[in-house]
């Protein structure tokens, strides 16, 4: 498998590559396990995001890894010893793919037969996520912000500089007119379709967080055509920073005004006369700041390596 | 409002963060976070009282029952340390508005307070959910927000101290939410209530084994239990004074909490001594860890370094108290988490007062600084003699109560090792002590002054408590003793 | 017992096993990175087997279908990738300023240099090096 293959390579750029490939399959393995909703954010995040972020720091470090002196026998023992007791408890577990198991038998029928009653959402993935399970969302946005801030305050780059070098870097691919052609026409579609997965995760696969990194991918595909002087033009880092913030403070807020309402936290009934009425708009809501959160996030992260990096690039020469 | 307690609790914080980022001037910001972690405080100190009151709070997030949604659940053991993380959080802020002025770069600071603040909720977070994957949400919080933390300490190698840390952090975090889905997958509830309802049935089967397994060499990699404590030294010299502080008084505090809560609640203190040797193999654990790291901690030459393997060998005397598997052991434990947290506090603030001063941690440049900073230093002193655990102090209260459960137990090797282990102590204090007052100042200590006042003050409400909660036990060993009892009461297995 | 039942949860296995081996093993900071993303997706899957019904369709409610996967393992994954990829972020902005102050991102050669500050630290004590450790370094870059 790919996996195996990762640990041989010395090549650093293939290796990312291969981790990029192996996200894919694996979101191909979910999609056939019925998670549709994990395939599409691996797909994104694994393949997507994380293989380009892994790309721009390779562009300042060497390529090739060095020789490793590595014990191999102490890891091996850990690693066996890891697998044997994981191995072991694989022995008593219910058999894959049988109804019968106990999670399919005490809280998940619930979320199954009376969701749609409840909270009025066909999905059922994105009706745990944005309400009964609500509160891990909030947290999940909050590890996303923070994510946010330890990148923002490692890769933060003093003002003068910024200013010197901003003029100095070219777009890396000025020339390529048809690609810049056909990213101008992709760029209104995969924005439209972020906004689609937006409000669409009630219905079919997709929510705030896969809306949020496709918009993001949108954004990076721009600016890796145009030149990050460009985007920076139109993204300034003050403003993603507050916009970070907000996303985060809009789910948050909707917690907040469910308790002035009388209900507890996040209780999204009491936001209007009908239950079922209100957990659409607090649904809706929350989903939003997650997207706003995650797309804002995804941009900054995506900024500060490239900037870095360049930075890097012209300091060296 | 008050029914609303638990969860203001944690999003007091949780919104306080993203606000705190959007201040444009820093000292704003660290005002700002400064309110917001007294406000939790404030809430804190009300939850307590609540569950003094009216026994065990619970709130449902979204409105949703558990084991649908999921739940806060607030006892005793964590209205303690919901109080001890907020009071702990809200003192060492009130010294970080001076000291972070002076370590960090201007543009960072208001990143360095809005990584608190989610560190802080992270931590509450823990302590205050009944949910066993929320646990896992909230720890990641926390692991995030102080890896960023620590990466902010000026000198380079503060960068591979985080990132050793991230990779250590994130084998435990992972190792945990294996443990978790095992659980789910034998009993279909996250929640710990539910779970400690459901597990019992399963009990015999190998998976819930592996699932304890794998939780729990989760949990001792985030607790730094030696010998898994190799990323702790190098996090704590190296990060900032202020984050030093926080996380040395607080952080392996809750990852203790959510292995006593797993270990009581969540599986019962009968499964797991009838299972493992559990027992044996926290007392060696325990041992050898307070004997290695301190006498690590003797060759020293930093002194925020040699605190730390000291908290390395703290550690050691928590676990050595849960090993001991009796109420009295359990709150011994508790309560020497609370004192530990006092001393290691004000320590770590009067280190940060002479980083502020002297711009250095290491011990030969501190040599006579006990002339020029006498108030610091004395706080440095009663904080040392308090982790040998001199009568008067914390220290010895909760060796007191350590030494009285292992009697108590009949293990008399190990009390003689425990008080032969306070020498060691001793030995590192003293050579601080020889360094500070008995070697003639450098040239350059001329112009050192005394700590700025806004330092001063909490390091010395620290030392004050320390004093204070070694001589008036009553709140400290009631809710520990309250703890435990219930703790134990749940299952009917107390002695 | 029936073996083959299992044999998916032992893939899981077998990815966790190389996954954590590349993270301890290895000195490379970003490959121990990556390896941590494959120890991760190793649970990722462990946690979407179990929420598989043969025979099941995706969660999402529809009148044709009335027997589905279960949806909540699918919810906790989301928030885990989420959390996988801000570790990884974090990481790499790690190895980012690493590389920048070391020129490195090899495991060794860091811990010689770190060795080497530490030396530098114990001469210095005694007396070896001229005392220039008390100039206040301008912190602003």
């Amino acid at each position: 498998m790919t996996a195996l293959a990762i640990t041989r390579m010395n090549d650093l750029f293939a290796v990312v590559m291969l981790s990029g490939i192996y996200s894919l399959m694996s979101a191909g393995f979910f999609l056939d396990l019925d998670a549709v909703d994990v395939a599409f954010t691996e797909a994104s995040v694994g393949a997507g995001i994380s293989t380009l972020l892994m790309l721009a720091s390779l562009k300042m470090v060497k390529r090739y890894e060095g020789k490793t002196k590595y014990k191999p026998m102490l890891a091996l023992g850990v690693v066996g010893a890891t697998a044997l007791l994981l191995i072991y408890g694989t022995l008593d577990m219910p058999h894959f793919g049988s109804a019968d198991a106990p999670i399919h038998q005490h809280v998940a029928p619930r979320y199954i037969n009376d969701s749609m009653a409840e909270v009025g959402v066909p999905n059922i993935v994105t009706s745990i996520l944005a309400s009964y399970r609500g509160y891990d969302t909030l947290g999940e946005t909050l590890v996303i912000f923070t994510a946010g801030i330890g990148v923002m305050s490692l890769l933060r780059v003093s003002r003068e500089t910024k200013d010197q070098q901003q003029k100095r870097v070219p777009a890396d691919m000025q020339q390529q007119i048809i690609l810049r052609i056909v990213a101008k026409m992709m760029l209104p579609l995969i924005l439209l379709f972020a906004l689609y997965v937006q409000f669409h995760g009630d219905y079919g696969p997709g929510g705030g967080f896969q809306a949020g990194v496709i918009f993001a991918a949108g954004i990076i595909l721009y600016t890796m055509l145009f030149g990050l002087s460009t985007a920076r033009l139109v993204f300034k880092s003050s403003l993603l920073q507050k916009l970070t913030a907000v996303g985060v403070l809009l789910y948050a807020g909707v917690g907040v005004a469910c308790m002035l309402l009388g209900g507890n936290f996040l209780d999204y009934n009491v936001l209007r006369h009908d239950p079922v009425h209100g957990q659409h708009l607090g649904i809706l809501l929350v989903e939003l700041g997650v997207g706003i959160t995650v797309a804002t996030v995804m941009i900054t992260l995506f900024f500060k390596f490239t900037w870095r990096t360049v930075k890097h690039k012209y300091i060296e020469q | 409002m008050i029914t609303h307690y638990p969860v203001l609790q944690v999003i007091i914080p949780l919104i306080g963060a993203p606000l705190c980022l959007l201040f444009p001037v820093p000292r704003l910001a660290g005002l700002f976070a400064l309110l917001v972690s007294s406000l939790a405080f404030l809430v804190s100190c009300g939850l307590l009282q609540q569950v003094m009151v009216h026994g065990t709070l619970v709130y449902a997030l979204g409105g949703w029952a558990a084991p649908w949604g999921i739940e806060y659940r607030i006892d005793y053991l964590n209205s303690y340390l919901l109080l001890l993380v907020s009071s702990m959080s809200t003192v060492v802020l009130i010294a970080a508005q001076s000291s972070i002025r002076r370590e960090l770069p201007q543009n960072r600071q208001t990143y360095f307070y809005t990584a608190y603040l989610l560190c802080l909720t992270g931590l509450l977070g823990i302590l205050a959910t009944g949910d066993a994957f929320n646990v896992f949400v909230f720890l990641e919080i926390s692991s995030l927000s102080s890896y960023t933390l620590i990466a902010l300490g000026t000198d380079r190698r503060a960068l591979t101290a985080s990132y050793q840390y991230l990779i250590m952090g994130t084998i435990g975090a992972t190792f945990i939410i294996i443990g978790v889905g095992l659980m789910y997958m034998m009993t279909g509830t996250l929640n710990m209530n539910d779970l400690a309802e459901r597990l019992p049935e399963v009990n015999h089967s190998r998976t819930v084994l592996s699932a304890f397994g794998f939780f729990i060499v989760g949990v001792c990699l985030k607790l730094a239990l030696f010998p898994l404590h190799l990323w702790l030294p190098n996090a704590y010299a190296f990060a900032p004074s202020i984050a030093t502080a926080f996380l040395a008084a607080t952080a392996t505090k809750v990852a203790v909490y959510v292995l006593i809560r797993y270990v009581f609640t969540v599986f019962g203190i009968e499964y797991v001594e009838s299972v493992l040797p559990l027992q044996e193999i926290f007392l060696v654990l325990g041992l050898v860890g307070i004997f290695a790291a301190s006498v690590s901690a003797i060759y020293q030459l930093n002194i925020k370094r040699l605190f730390a393997y000291s908290s390395v060998a703290q550690i050691g005397y928590m676990i050595l108290g849960l090993a001991i598997g009796t109420q009295l052991g359990l709150a011994a434990t508790l309560l020497h988490m609370f004192n530990h947290a006092l001393m290691k506090g004000a320590l770590f603030l009067a280190i940060g007062s002479v980083v502020y001063r002297i711009n250095s941690s290491q011990l030969n440049h501190m040599a006579g600084l006990g002339r020029k900073m006498p108030w610091t230093m004395a706080a440095i002193v009663i904080g040392g003699l308090s982790l040998v655990g001199v009568p008067l102090t914390v220290g010895f209260v909760s060796k007191w109560y350590l030494v009285l459960a292992l009697l108590e137990k009949g293990w008399w090797l190990v009390t003689v090792l425990v008080l032969i282990s306070s020498l060691l102590a001793l030995i590192y204090v003293w050579r601080i002590i020889e360094w500070v007052y008995f070697t003639p100042a450098r040239i350059h200590l001329s112009e050192v002054r005394e700590a700025p006042l806004s330092q001063l003050v909490p390091v010395w409400i620290l030392v004050i408590a320390n004093i204070y909660f070694g001589l008036d036990t009553s709140l400290t060993v009631g809710v520990s003793k309250l703890a435990a009892q219930s703790l134990f009461g749940l299952f009917g297995a107390a002695p | 017992m029936n073996i083959i039942g299992l044999y998916n949860y032992w893939i899981v296995v077998v990815l966790m096993a190389i996954g954590f081996f590349i993270v301890i093993a290895h000195e490379n900071l970003i490959k121990k990175l990556i390896g941590l993303s494959i120890f991760q997706t190793a649970v990722f899957f462990l946690y979407i087997s179990m929420g598989k019904v043969v025979g099941g369709t995706a969660p999402i409610l529809d009148d044709k279908w009335h027997l589905y996967s279960n949806p909540l393992p699918h919810v906790l994954i989301l928030t885990a990738i989420v959390v996988g990829i801000s570790t990884t972020a974090v990481g790499l902005a790690l190895v980012v300023r690493i590389q920048e102050a070391y020129g490195s991102i090899e495991e060794h050669e860091i811990q010689t240099l770190n060795a080497q500050d530490q030396i530098e630290c114990q001469l210095e004590a005694y007396g070896f090096m001229k005392n220039n450790a008390f100039s206040v370094k301008s912190l602003d870059e």
